[in-house]
């Protein structure tokens, strides 16, 4: 009894700051979706604010965008991740380590301005391209900032994450993989046998782990696309965030459902991603 | 293993990821000290310290700016770290019932995005009198920062089996006395370590800023903001270096502090999770 008494007292602090400012905000952004809001006089509960959210064309819209750009960050970065990682398994673990940790500790906006000198219709690959005489003026390089593919957001995403996926995808390969590639080479496997039958079944369950904290992530993020994507759609959190700042207090439910459905979506993952880290931390 | 060709091949795969890492530190570091950089020149035709001298510019806030990032920092870092330990205690250190509940409850936020929480919590702040100040953006903070300083503590006190402990309560220590002499520091990198990430968090946190301190608490990246929208590289360059630099200080220090084996494993200073 003590134990638990003791177990208790120890998580008290943590549990109180989420309880109350994470789930407790959560809360309140439920109540505030369903319409509940006496400073301006509305304490009648409905789903307005749901059904306008979800039968309009714009929350659909973000919604597309939202999934694409999170799909095409998680999904390049993961391939790439993964193709790092097998080529740097034997170099030295201390540069290899350096190389990946920098972008992870790099604020997300410092990586989106230097992305954006890098690939902006006057930045450094513009400028390499006309000085090879493939573009007159900055206009005839391609948009690729505010722009319909949102090339910009999804290249600092992927900046950004390719070196976390390839540091869980390394530990893993350093590990058990190592060891029974070498067998499968004993045993007269070739390269493509050894990565398809041996070391992929290996790093695969922390390649998906370490993809769905990437998804969840570029799915809920705010910086990266609010300042290099386009006006129109947004990603889900701009769109959450701009019918926020909507001087008609009457936008607030619309903006706390979509944040309501945000939450429901990323909770989803994570709970997706505890399941798998629960079997890998078992197998 | 000794093959030559292999090495060279496992080279060339290094520089090329170096290369790409490096990168878009190239325009920042060129635009922060150009003087004239006219499309298509490959490198700016003059050179300058416009950049580096408008960050000591009296109007132009940078300095306030710097103050209000490291305090909140520092105090987000040393209030995670006291809230964040002793959870990692009781999850690393023990085995109980209902833990994968509450680890999924610890985490939730990493994966939730703050925002949504946040902009729930806004009208209580305001209510409360924590709008549009310092102490409200403390507090909003701790929602990204307390489950990384909690689950760095886990995986610390989960490789601890707690016998020093035992032996110091056997030889007469008072519980208090064996967690301050033989506990606080064995796992003292580590506590470091989760200071330093719940810093780097706070430190690049901009809307959970601009939401509670609603433009009154300015901090680095509502500057940094303001400039990338803005048309003058120069001194969005400068300022996004500074705003760098606590994260390339703090890699140093952790690969210092860890062991390489640790980094290795791809554990140690970014495995657990990452700064967002």
């Amino acid at each position: 009894m003590g134990g638990r008494v003791k177990i208790t007292l120890l998580l008290a602090p943590a549990l109180l700051v989420i309880g109350v400012l994470f789930a407790g905000g959560l809360f309140a952004a439920v109540v505030q979706s369903l319409g509940y809001l006496p400073a301006i006089g509305q304490t009648e509960i409905n789903f307005g604010a749901y059904r306008d959210v979800l039968t309009g064309e714009d929350f659909l819209n973000s919604l597309l965008l939202t999934i694409y750009v999170a799909g095409a960050s998680t999904g390049i970065s993961t391939v790439l991740a993964v193709l790092a990682a097998l080529a740097l398994r034997r170099s030295s673990g201390r540069l290899s380590a350096i190389v990946f940790q920098l972008p992870i500790t790099i604020p997300h906006l410092v990586a989106a301005v230097g992305i954006a000198l890098v690939v902006s219709q006057t930045g450094l690959g513009a400028r390499f391209a006309a000085t090879l005489g493939l573009i007159g003026e900055p206009a005839e390089f391609p948009a690729l900032l505010y722009d319909r593919y949102s090339v910009g957001i999804i290249l600092t995403y992927v900046w950004k994450e390719v070196p976390f996926i390839a540091l869980v995808v390394l530990a893993s390969l350093r590990g058990v993989a190592g060891e029974l590639e070498d067998v499968a080479r004993t045993l007269g496997a070739n390269a493509w046998q050894r990565f398809w039958y041996v070391v992929f079944p290996v790093i695969s369950p922390g390649i998906i782990a370490a993809s769905l904290i990437v998804f969840a992530f570029t799915f809920g993020a705010f910086e990266v696309p609010y300042l290099l994507g386009k006006t129109y759609p947004t990603i889900l959190p701009v769109m959450a965030y701009n019918e926020y700042r909507d001087i008609e207090l009457t936008a607030r439910p619309v903006a706390m459902a979509i944040n309501v459905l945000i939450a429901l979506i990323t909770a989803v993952f994570a709970a997706l991603y505890l399941r798998l880290a629960k079997d890998l931390g078992r197998g | 293993m000794g093959d030559p060709s292999g090495k060279r091949q496992i080279n060339t795969g290094l520089v090329i990821v170096a290369a790409l890492v490096a990168l878009p530190f190239v325009p920042l570091f060129m635009w922060a000290f150009a003087g004239e950089w006219r499309f298509p020149d490959l490198l700016p035709t003059e050179w300058s310290l416009r950049g580096i001298s408008s960050l000591a510019d009296p109007g132009g806030r940078v300095l306030g700016a710097t103050l209000n990032s490291l305090l909140i920092g520092a105090s987000v870092a040393l209030a995670s770290v006291v809230v964040g330990m002793p959870a990692g205690m009781a999850l690393g250190g023990y085995e109980w019932r209902f833990k994968g509940v509450v680890v999924f409850f610890i985490l939730l936020p990493i994966l939730v995005p703050p925002l949504a929480s946040t902009m729930g919590i806004h009208l209580t702040f305001i209510r409360l009198g924590l709008a549009d100040t310092m102490l409200g953006v403390f507090l909003v903070h701790l929602v990204p920062t307390v489950p990384y300083t909690a689950i760095i503590m886990t995986s610390i006190f989960a490789e601890r089996t707690g016998e020093l402990e035992e032996v110091a309560r056997t030889m007469g220590a008072s519980p208090w006395q064996a967690f301050v002499h033989v506990t606080l520091p064995e796992v003292a990198p580590g506590v470091a370590v989760a200071g330093l990430f719940a810093f780097l968090i706070s430190w690049g946190q901009y809307i959970l800023t601009l939401l509670i301190g609603g433009g009154n608490v300015v901090t680095l990246p509502m500057l940094l903001f303001s400039a990338a929208s803005g048309n003058d590289p120069v001194v969005t360059s400068s300022l996004a270096i500074v705003f760098a630099l606590p994260a390339v200080l703090a890699l140093v220090v952790a690969l210092r502090f860890l062991r390489p084996s640790e980094t290795d494993e791809g554990r140690g200073f970014v495995g657990l999770g990452k700064v967002s």
